[in-house]
């Protein structure tokens, strides 16, 4: 039974401070949901990418897609078997390249160049390298390689992709070994082990899993790569496994094959598109998930 | 098992890896026009067939085919447009014609059925300058009394790439067109005053193909196998004229091989006449450094010529005669000799 | 105790010396004592190589633009002509679309990053932010190729029917805005080329600063939360200002990004040498899109040292971006360091 006082009418100074913490509250509200919405946004361009690639691609897989060569314009049969396997001959060949000696470089500005000029200038370069715009580093082994062996070929467009391996393969190895407790090292170390040993058989072997992955990063950046193989590798409508002749490739025919007006060649571009994003997005899946515990 | 066995068991690998690519014989290599890339796929798809040699050929446009061949990557190259005799000299090339084909211009208006439209090289010109942009122009609805035009406008599509199908469509605007002539000139790239440019015939086809109220210029081929709406021109003799491979061989007709294969056959005179037409040319070395490359590229045309034809057909494009194709085979025992002086030996 | 290991295990218990002992400690035994100089000469090679690598392509791009430098020298970068057959050629169109394209890119994607890293950080209910965060890392592992072939052919489309006609007759006759969005609304040109771009940058520029916005010190947050801030106010005032030259650096790897994409902006930029209009809806030219398209044909001459020439100024842009990103992201690290 005890009344509840009447509530004060509020002064002016409260009524202020009332107004400002809603208008504080009002814009915190829309920022927030601004920032949904630019969540929303960006998976909205993913999914809509994924699904037409997937809707317009997956009508073109077909066994015949891995089997038969490109075709001519508007025939009834046709795979991109030519450009599947020259993809993978080709990003294999630039990663087995490319790895060795980005590791190498990676265990030096690692393990030996922390401080010196060359460790921070080789570091600097290789970001440069790492954004360099893939079409000239195609354009520089087009004038050193192809004008001077005078033919387009397999191995000039290795070469290229090779190029782009190295700085992706340093980054990540640099970074990971960094990673690995000087405790380690130091064990080995007082054991008598040698240097060299101990960066193989301790440091590298801990720090495994994050340069497989940082490989495994740079394979399926690669196999993505057009710009580098136009000028070097150029294109070939037949098989060929021959390294010293234009090989055909999956993202320079689908470059082809898409900008064309023929109807069979738009299937088997979006097939092939269809192939590579969905090789690249499974590696870089595994590469992410699956290794990131053994770290 | 230590390290340096592991290092030397990958190293192993690698080299048999490498190993299992081998070389080839019997591969050739050449680049250039997109004029005839669908007959010469259709012709290297056969040959293939016929007698397992491969030729692979990337079509990159003419303008990069006479650069590629200049720089010897390639062991032909192929141009729409022929080069001048003196240049061919300086260069120690050759060139032979392979087939006649024409360019014709394609638009994609709503509702207008292939063949409706007429147009003259004035104003395709006009519209190639930009004088003309609206589809309505006065200089249109003259042309074309009883066909709706929209009042939208045009939008022009051009080669990017440097183009021989560019050089014969230029070089016609320059006879038919004074203003193109003084302002823009002709040849494989220009400076286009106007116009998207996509990259190779399929660019220009698949841009006409899906930009509405656009106009572009293709070889035949394309727009046929693509069923695009192509426009009637008026011939040199005055008549409204459709693209086929009839007019290409009416306006291919007064020409005279014996003496030079460069030949340009834009604006013929002949009843059915096509203005746009042209022949196309293989490009090659008159001492190859290859010349194993260059008698199997030999041997490829020769079966081209002699069985090619009933293909060349299918796709409008017009076989060289009988004569013309004797020319050519003489011109190569006379002209390619290998480092001994010896003609090359295709047959 | 003594007796299971002896003090001195060379010597016997009467101080004589064992046989074959001495009182030197053993000698150092080692296999392969040059392997520790193989390796770190391989190593310090590899880190040469690196060096070498740049250097080769640096002096290959000037020895190749060499002869477009003696004709044009820095005229080059705001000539606009561009013109195969009278051999006169100036880079200003391609620069002009390079950078503006560029320009649009970060326009759509600083905001938007900045909201998925809010999202990301602040947000997202835990379960949800690592797959969230991938999907979004995903979108950088999709080929440019497949954004080159989707913008031209599914975007174009839709972006000439739902965004560029009603943008051309909302703003006709606005006076500063009509003319930029004049020109044929075909889907082509800088506009379609700097969205996709937008798409394509995203993921970088979220990342990184999803990455800065998660290492600033909770203290801080916590400080600002407890004297009543809301969330919203937090981010922009404390953490915000906290990690700047950290997003600074992020946004600037988008932007060397955006600069140096072939595929994507082929596609859909139009390839017109000219410019005569500011409109973003006309078609243009890239640096990128112009090597990509011309250098297969370009004459050895002046028309090919000019495409390298541009190839140079690109190489100088980039190399521009990326140093001032890094001189950024070293202040913040003597920053962290400084922070105890």
């Amino acid at each position: 039974m005890s009344a509840i006082p009447a509530a004060a009418p509020m002064s002016a100074a409260e009524q202020s401070r009332r107004r400002l913490h809603l208008r504080r509250k009002r814009t915190n509200v829309v920022a927030l949901t601004l920032a949904l919405a630019a969540m929303a946004f960006g998976i909205f361009w993913l999914v809509w990418i994924l699904v037409e690639t997937v809707r317009l691609g997956v009508g073109g897989l077909s066994f015949s897609l891995f089997t038969e060569m490109t075709p001519p314009p508007q025939a009834e049969t046709g795979g991109l078997a030519n450009a599947i396997f020259g993809s993978l001959a080709m990003v294999t060949l630039a990663t087995l390249l490319g790895t060795p000696i980005g590791i190498l470089a990676g265990i030096y500005l690692a393990e030996y160049g922390q401080r010196s000029w060359l460790g921070s200038a080789t570091r600097f370069i290789n970001d440069i390298l790492l954004s360099a715009p893939s079409i000239v580093i195609g354009l520089f082994i087009y004038t050193v390689v192809v004008a001077r062996t005078q033919t387009f070929s397999a191995g000039a467009g290795v070469l290229a992709l090779a190029l782009i391996v190295i700085p992706v393969v340093i980054r990540t190895t640099e970074n990971i070994l960094a990673l690995i407790p000087n405790a380690l090292r130091e064990a080995a170390y007082a054991l008598g082990t040698p240097k060299w040993r101990v960066i193989l058989t301790v440091t590298l072997r801990a720090a495994r899993a994050g340069v497989i992955t940082g490989v495994l990063l740079a394979f399926a950046r690669i196999a993505g790569e057009t710009a580098p193989l136009l000028f070097t590798a150029l294109s070939n409508q037949f098989w060929t496994s021959d390294l010293s002749q234009p090989m055909a490739s999956l993202p320079v025919t689908i470059f082809k094959f898409a900008m064309s007006p023929y109807e069979n060649w738009q299937k088997l571009a979006w097939a092939g598109v269809f192939l590579i994003t969905v090789g690249v997005l499974i590696l870089n899946i595994v590469a992410r998930t699956f290794f990131r515990n053994r770290i | 098992m230590t390290e340096l066995q592991m290092l030397a068991r990958a190293s192993a690998a690698l080299a048999i890896a490498a190993g299992t690519f081998g070389v080839s014989a019997q591969d050739m290599t050449g680049a250039g026009a997109t004029f005839p890339a669908p007959i010469y796929a259709k012709w290297a798809d056969a040959y293939n067939k016929a007698t397992g040699a491969r030729l692979n050929y990337q079509s990159v446009g003419s303008g990069a085919g006479i650069q590629q061949i200049r720089a010897k990557t390639v062991d032909f190259g192929a141009s729409d447009m022929p080069l001048a005799d003196d240049v061919l000299a300086k260069d120690g090339l050759m060139q032979f014609p392979t087939v006649i084909g024409g360019v014709v211009p394609v638009v994609n208006i709503k509702g207008l059925a292939p063949g409706q439209l007429k147009l003259t090289g004035q104003v395709l010109g006009d519209i190639y300058l930009g004088k003309i942009t609206k589809w309505n122009d006065p200089a249109l609805t003259a042309l074309n009394p009883g066909v709706a035009l929209p009042a939208e406008a045009i939008s022009a599509v051009r080669r990017a790439d440097g183009s021989g199908t560019s050089f014969i469509f230029t070089n016609y605007l320059s006879k038919t067109n004074a203003d193109w002539k003084a302002k823009v000139g002709e040849g494989t790239a220009v400076n286009w005053p106007t116009g998207a440019g996509g990259k190779g015939n399929e660019g220009v086809a698949a841009f006409v193909q899906r930009l509405p109220n656009s106009i572009g210029y293709v070889e035949y081929a394309y727009a046929k196998q693509n069923k695009m709406t192509y426009a009637l021109l008026k011939n040199k003799d005055g008549n409204f004229v459709p693209p086929d491979a009839d007019n290409f061989k009416a306006a291919a007709a007064g020409a005279d091989w014996s003496k030079t294969f460069f030949q340009v056959l834009t604006d013929q005179p002949g009843k059915e006449a096509w203005p746009i037409s042209g022949a196309t040319f293989i490009l090659v070395y008159k001492a190859p450094e290859k010349p194993v490359n260059i008698a199997n590229a030999l041997k490829f045309f020769d079966w081209a010529y002699a069985n090619g034809d009933k293909m060349a057909d299918d796709l409008e494009y017009v076989p060289l005669p009988a004569a013309v194709k004797d020319l050519v085979r003489k011109s190569w025992a006379t002209n390619i000799k290998d480092s001994a002086g010896h003609a090359i030996a295709w047959k | 105790m003594s007796a299971i290991i002896p003090a001195q295990p060379h010597r016997r218990k009467d101080g004589t010396l064992r046989a074959g002992m001495n009182d030197r400690p053993p000698a150092a035994r080692r296999a392969m004592p040059w392997a520790d100089a193989l390796f770190s000469t391989l190593a310090h090679g590899a880190a040469w190589l690196t060096l070498a690598l740049l250097a080769g392509i640096l002096v290959s791009l000037v020895i190749g633009a060499a002869p477009a430098i003696r004709e044009y020298g820095l005229n080059f970068l705001w000539t606009s002509e561009w013109d195969p057959v009278q051999n006169r050629y100036g880079g200003l169109v391609m620069i002009y679309g390079t950078l503006m394209t560029s320009f649009i890119a970060l326009v759509i994607a600083v905001p938007v990053s900045f909201g998925i890293a809010l999202f990301l950080t602040e947000l997202s209910p835990s379960w949800l932010k690592r797959p969230l965060g991938t999907a979004i890392e995903l979108l950088a592992a999709v080929p440019s190729i497949v954004y080159g072939m989707w913008g031209l052919l599914v975007f174009s489309p839709i972006l000439s029917r739902f965004v560029q006609q009603p943008l051309q007759s909302a703003f006709q006759g606005v006076p500063v805005l009509g003319p930029l969005f004049s020109g044929p609304p075909v889907g082509i040109g800088l506009l379609s080329a700097g969205i996709i771009l937008a798409i394509m940058v995203i993921p970088f520029i979220a990342s990184v600063m999803r990455d800065v916005f998660d290492v600033t010190p909770p203290m801080l947050k916590e400080s600002a939360y407890a004297l009543g801030s809301t969330t919203w106010e937090v981010v922009w005032r404390v953490v915000l200002p906290y990690t700047k030259t950290g997003v600074v650096g992020g946004i600037m790897l988008g932007l060397g990004r955006a600069l140096g994409e072939t595929m994507a902006v082929t596609f859909v930029i139009g390839n017109f040498n000219q410019l005569h209009s500011v409109s973003l809806f006309e078609a243009a030219n890239s640096i990128t899109s112009a090597l990509a398209n011309e250098f297969g044909e370009a004459a050895a001459g002046l028309h090919q040292a000019s495409l390298i020439y541009l190839g140079l100024v690109l190489f100088v842009i980039t190399f521009v971006v990326l140093a001032i990103s890094k001189l950024l992201l070293q202040q913040l690290k003597k920053r962290e360091g400084a922070v105890t």
